[in-house]
This record gives structure tokens, sequence and C-alpha cells, in this order.
């Protein structure tokens, strides 16, 4: 096995999509890039998983049985860990591009984004509406109130945070979303499905929050651009599973003079004394079913960014995530036979304070075999007990259901401190939002952090060349 | 974009075809220096070990109606510590498995490499084996290391393609590149990803794009 190189720009612990967005783009940069994982493949907590692996990882699985063998090639499964999508016109979708990542993957449509209005037996599903004219036809909403919804969306379309003609006569930086829609005397109802399936706020707070009308003005934007972006919903989503991302970036990095090693266990961080700060890391490579010839090193650097489980001592839990993958034969009842939906339960309509959100997709996607929809329903945890029953209403409506894979409810990390004191920079745990706003938050917050700059993506690599082969 | 293909498309210019190669195979073998002689026609005596190559194209012309274009992508050093992400094969139809005839070792590290593709990559992928550096065996056969026939009978046995190549004299570069491409599945190339249907085909994600995706414009 070669030597590693005694001094690194920068060591990444973890090659979950944070990470791998934050290497790729350093090396881009030209640092010199160790990167670093503990297991034997990419994307950490946000890796897809083939059957074998989810039932291992589960623990669904009695002595000497081998259950995955009756869904085909393990191989042809990549269920995703993390349930998540991503906004056709989001932030990492600016980045995949930017970085030429897209040249890796290949993204389709989610086919439909759908609310459910009531409960139990007798709901409604039906696709939000996201333009002034979707919602003249959405069963969603009476006559009256759809042209108030019309009337909404329009200036929604045209507000101009910088042009006061446009605020209704509103204090809009101040002013609450509450006022905004009263404003425009909307219904509570619909005050639900916009807030919480086109603005993908989780619970209520925001409504009464001052100035937080702006914000959810720019995320119903948000939402409405990228549905207008291809049409059927404003989500994309790649080939292969969410998986193929962080292996993207990693490539990029890689292209850009990266090491990766993965099986290799972090065994020391090493920090000086006097200063506080990282100086370097230790470390040792496994090599599997093979383990005398695992190779340790030691090598210096002068930063460490990391995920949450490298530095346990380091890292605050800020909530619960329940999370049950399904695993179906069939479409979901009333979203149109979909091949792949986002199906989002107010939590109002249910008696919760945090909304159920279901994300599904299927052999549309090369995630599993023609036939199959894996479907992943979630909520953040609000009781300390009985979490199934938390999902429960998510989980009737995805009729009868072939497998089920539901681990304790999974902690969300934050870094306790900014990282400038010892250099050492952590990533948040991937939180229960339906797509990648918050992780791209992450990583320009991570960037600034460490680097002390803003990261701009656009036209990154133009005029940066890879070594003359 | 990724070529997901195989893309292509027919008509009255003949048969077009795009399809991913992956290049595998133990470290300074020469698996750049091949690819280098088969795209550029050249040939460097210290090359380096590549770290940041990315990604060539070449075309194959096997008669006046087919074309085939080979998408090639390098391995850009992620193999080294054996951290090799599955994305890499994902795909592949087809790849280059290059050991060094004067390097015992490096045959079996290709064949570890066979193994890893047949487990991960398509079911129906098209592996070439290529035993390089042939030059160095004419001028001085005591150097050569892994006799023919051993490689052979090996190959024929895995059901691989087989070469001896040198990228220093071109020996077998373009015929291994050619029996490959004779060997695709060109009908299967059908039109489908040439002009993508964004409501069921592969997207593209570039903004400036957009007006051609039947989407519209904004209609908030
Ligand atoms: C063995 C080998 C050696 C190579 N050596 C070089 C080299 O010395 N210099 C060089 O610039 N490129 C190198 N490449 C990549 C290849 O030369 C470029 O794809 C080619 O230059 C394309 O140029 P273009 O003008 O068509 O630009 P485009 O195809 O538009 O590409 C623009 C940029 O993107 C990069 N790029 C293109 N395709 C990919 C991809 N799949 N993955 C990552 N990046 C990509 C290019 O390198 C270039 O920097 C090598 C690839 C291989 C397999
Ligand atoms: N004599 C001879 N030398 C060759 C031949 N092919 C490659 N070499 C030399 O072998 C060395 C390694 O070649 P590369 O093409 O860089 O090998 P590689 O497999 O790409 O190596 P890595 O990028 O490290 O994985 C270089 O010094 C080449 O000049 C060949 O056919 N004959
Ligand atoms: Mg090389």
């Amino acid at each position: 096995m070669e030597e590693i190189a005694p001094e690194y720009d920068v060591v990444v612990l973890g090659t979950g999509l944070t990470e791998c967005v934050l290497s790729g783009v350093l090396s881009v940069k030209g640092k010199k890039v160790l990167h670093i994982d503990r297991n034997d493949h990419y994307g950490g907590e946000s890796a897809s998983l083939n059957m074998e692996a989810l039932y291992r990882k589960y623990g669904n699985i009695q002595k000497g049985e081998e259950p995955w063998k009756k869904y085909g090639r393990v191989n042809d499964w990549n269920v995703d860990l993390v349930p998540k999508l991503l906004m056709a016109n989001g932030e990492l979708t600016n980045i995949l591009v930017s970085t030429d990542v897209t040249r890796y993957l290949e993204f389709r449509q989610i086919a439909g984004s759908f609310v459910q209005q009531g409960s139990g037996a007798r709901a409604t599903i039906a696709k939000v509406p996201s333009s002034a004219s979707e919602a003249l036809s959405s069963p969603l909403m009476g006559l009256f109130e759809k042209r108030r919804a019309k009337k909404f969306l329009e200036w929604v379309g045209s507000f101009d945070q910088g042009n006061p003609s446009t605020h209704q006569g509103l204090s809009i930086n101040a002013c609450t979303m509450k006022e905004v829609y009263d404003k425009f005397g909307l219904e509570a109802t619909t005050r639900d499905f916009i807030g919480h399936s086109m603005a993908l706020y989780q619970s209520d707070e925001y409504i009464n929050t001052p100035g937080q009308a702006v914000e959810t003005i720019e995320r119903i934007r948000l939402y409405a651009n990228s549905m207008a972006r291809y049409g059927k919903s404003p989500y994309i989503y790649p080939l292969y599973g969410l998986g193929e991302l962080p292996q993207g970036f990693a490539r990029l990095s890689a292209i850009y003079g990266g090491t990766y090693m993965l099986n290799t266990s972090v065994d020391e961080v090493i920090t000086d004394q006097s200063t506080g700060k990282v100086t370097g890391i230790k470390a040792t490579m496994v090599e599997r079913g093979n383990e005398d010839q695992s190779m340790k090193f030691e090598t210096k650097t002068t930063m460490i960014l990391g995920d949450p489980s490298y530095f346990p001592g380091k890292t605050r839990i800020s909530g619960y995530l329940l999370k049950c993958i399904c695993i179906l034969n069939h479409p979901i009842d009333k979203t149109n036979d979909s091949d792949s939906v986002q199906l989002i339960i107010p939590q109002s309509q249910v008696g919760r304070k945090h909304d159920i959100y279901i994300a599904m997709v299927s052999a549309a996607h090369n995630v599993c075999p023609k036939g199959y929809y894996i479907a992943i329903v979630s909520t953040i945890a609000e009781s300390s007990a009985n979490h199934h029953l938390e999902l429960q209403p998510g989980l009737d409506r995805l009729g009868r259901i072939e497998e089920r894979f539901m681990g304790p409810p999974i902690p969300l990390y934050e870094p306790l401190e900014d990282g400038k004191k010892d250099s050492i920079f952590i990533s948040k745990s991937y939180d229960a939002t339906s797509h990648f706003e918050t992780t791209t938050d992450d990583v320009r917050d991570i960037y600034r952090r460490a680097t002390g700059e803003e990261l701009v993506v656009e036209g990154l690599r133009e005029g940066v060349q890879v070594a003359e082969e | 974009m990724a070529g997901r293909g195989p893309a292509g498309r027919s008509g009255a210019g003949g048969r077009f075809a795009q399809f991913k190669l992956v290049l595998l195979g133990e470290s300074a073998v020469g698996k750049s220096s091949l690819v280098l002689r088969f795209v550029k026609d050249q040939f460097d005596d210290y090359r380096e070990s590549t770290i940041g190559a990315a990604f060539l194209t070449q075309t194959v012309t096997l008669d006046e109606n087919t074309t085939v274009k080979f998408e090639i992508w390098d391995t850009a050093g992620q193999e080294r510590y054996k951290s090799l992400a599955p994305m890499y094969y994902r795909n592949a139809h087809c790849a280059v498995v290059v050991y060094d005839i004067t390097q015992a070792s490096s045959l079996d590290k290709a064949k570890s490499w066979i193994k890893e593709l047949q487990r991960q990559a398509n079911e129906n992928i098209i592996i070439a084996l290529a035993g390089n550096k042939k030059d160095t065996v004419d001028e001085n056969p005591d150097k050569r290391a892994v006799p023919t026939a051993d490689a052979e009978a090996y190959a024929k046995e895995a059901g691989l393609l087989f070469f001896e190549t040198s990228a220093k004299t071109s020996y077998n570069v373009k015929e291994l590149f050619t029996a490959i491409a004779k060997k695709l599945p060109l009908d299967q190339a059908g039109p489908r990803n040439l002009r993508a249907n964004p409501r069921t085909g592969p997207l593209d994600l570039r903004p400036e794009a957009t007006g051609q995706q039947g989407a519209g414009n904004c209609n908030c």
C-alpha cells in the first residue's frame, strides 16, 4: 500500500453529502484534501443501501434466513437512508451544475407533489397547486377561496422585497405571515397547504413569528419556480438513489487531487496543547478479511471537517427524527399511480405539531426492480414512546406494506462550537426537511467558518485545469 | 451529461451510439497511456501516476454506417486505497482491465478487478483484458513474467476479450478498442437519450436549458 502524504491542508471525516460537497469544492480550490470514512462505502448517513445491507442495518433477520433473496438481485436496490428530494431550482442543483458533477449523474423528475386534507379514510389527497391557474382548479378550496388563493399566488410571483409598492401596504420586513394571510383573507385550510406543502414549514411556528413573512414568501417562490422548471413537481431525483450525490462530489474531489480512504478509522485527533488547534490525525486503514494487513498512519493537517459521528463529545442533540422505510408493490392510492411522489400530511390535519412526510420513489429512478416502490414515512418525534403511532397516519396512506424497516428515533446532532477554537468544523445531521436546502446552508456555513470566506460556486471550475495528462 | 446510454440515433447518417468505458488495473500498468495512445495517438515515457484524470471521449468508426463513441472514465486515483465508488462502474457498458506483462502480480490484481466488475457492474458488461508493455518483451524476451497462453486461457474461461498491447508502439491498441466496439449492443442504442423528454427522460439541469424543456416560464 502506498504511503500517505505527510501533510494535508484539510482532513475530512465521513463521506456524507455535506462532507463530499465540501471536499469537492476545496479540492477544486487547490486545497490538498485527505478524505476518510470508517465505513466500507460512501455516503455515511446519506448513503443508499442495497437490500441485504438494508436488512442487516435494521436487523430484520432471523438467524439463518436470507429474506432479501425474495426481492431479486440485492444490487438492484438502492434504498436511501435520508428521505429527501432535490428542489429543481434549489441550491444543491446550482452546486451540481456549477461544479459539473451533473456529468456523472442523471436526474429525473419526481412525478407528483401532493398534500392531504382531512384524515383517515375520507381524507382528500390533492396535487399541491403551485400556480395561480392551478389554484383555480384545485379541489382543496371552494370557489371564492380559489380566487383569493389565485390572487395571493400572483402577488407572491410579483413580490419584490426592494419595492415597497409590491408590499400590499404591509411593513413586510417586520410583520408576521399571519398578517399577510389575513390581508388576502385566506382560510385556515389554505394557509395550511401553502405553509406546509409549498413553504415546507414542518410546524406552525412560522405563522406568528414577526419578520418571517419574507422568508415564507421566498420559500413559496422557490417551490413555484422549481415547479415551473420541469412541470410535474418541484422535485428532482438522481437515478440509482441519493447515495450517488456524495459519490459524484467525491469523484470531483479526486479529479482535483483529493485522496480517498474508506475502511479507515480515526485513532486520534492530535491538537497542539498551547494553541488548542488541531495539528494532525492518527488513523488505521483496515483491509477487510485481512486485518493483519491494516495500515496505521499519521499525517499533519491544520483543519478537520467532519460529520457529528466522528466527534461524539463535541455535539448536542437538537431533536429526534422518526423514519420508517416501507417496501410496497403498488403505487400510493389517490396519487394517479405516480411512480414517485412527495406527499405531505400537515400537522393540523392529524392533530400533531409536526408534519408527516412521505417520499416515494420506484423503478423509474432505478432504485428497485420493476413493480416495487420504496416509500419513506418520516416526522419529527413529539413523544418519547410508541413512535410507530406517530407515523401511523402516514403508514395508513400506503396500503399494503411488504416490508418495513424502522429503527429507534434518529438523534439530530449539531456542533456545540463553531470550530474556530480548535479548527475542527462539524456538520449537522440530515434534518427532517424534505429537501436539501438546509444541507447546502450547512455546507455554506461550514465553508464560511473554516475559510473565513463566502462560498461562491458559480464559475468555480473555470480556469482551473486538472493536471495535464 | 454523462451518457447513461447507450445513447444513440440511427438514420440517414448511419448508426451512432455512445458507451461508457471504464479503466481498471494496478498503478503504472499503462492505463492512461493506452487511452492517450487511443485518443491522441501520443505516448509519454515518463508519465506521472494519474491523480486528476477525468474523462476523455473517442470515436471508432466500424464501417461507413456505424460509429461508436466511447466516453472513457479514469479512476481519478480513488482505487489507490481501495476506495473506488460504485458510481464509477455503474452503467459502464465496457471495461478495459490492464496488467503489465512484465509484472506477474499485476495480473492477479487484474483478476480481482474483473471479479469486482462481475459482482458490481452491469450484468452484460463487456470486459477486455489487456496485457500491456508488449514492446518491452519484444526487446528483451526475458522480461516477460506472464506467458501469453496463461492470460489467454484465463480470459477465455472468464469470457473476456484479450489482447497484448503496447501503448508505446501502438501495437494492438486500436484493435483492442475496435474489438470492444464490435461487441457492443449497437441495436439497443435507440434514439431515446438524444431527444430527451423531460417528462419521463433525463433532465438537463443547466439553467439555460430550461427553456427547451417544455415547462415554460415561471407561472407563479
Ligand atoms: C486518461 C485521461 C487523461 C486526461 N487528461 C486531461 C488533461 O490533461 N487535461 C484536461 O483538461 N483533461 C484531461 N482529461 C479529460 C479530457 O481531456 C477532457 O474531458 C477534455 O479535455 C474535454 O475538453 P472539452 O474542451 O470538450 O471540454 P468539456 O468536455 O466541456 O470539459 C470542460 C472541463 O470539464 C472537464 N471534464 C470533462 N468531462 C469530464 C468528466 N467526465 N469528469 C470530470 N471532468 C470532466 C474537462 O477536463 C474540462 O476541464 C483526461 C481524461 C482521461 C481519461
Ligand atoms: N515500455 C512501455 N512503457 C509503458 C507502456 N505503457 C505505459 N508505459 C509506461 O508505464 C508508466 C505508467 O503508465 P501510466 O499510463 O501512467 O499507468 P497507469 O496505469 O495509468 O498508472 P496509474 O495512473 O498510477 O494508475 C509510464 O512511465 C509509461 O510511460 C508500454 O506499452 N510500454
Ligand atoms: Mg493513470
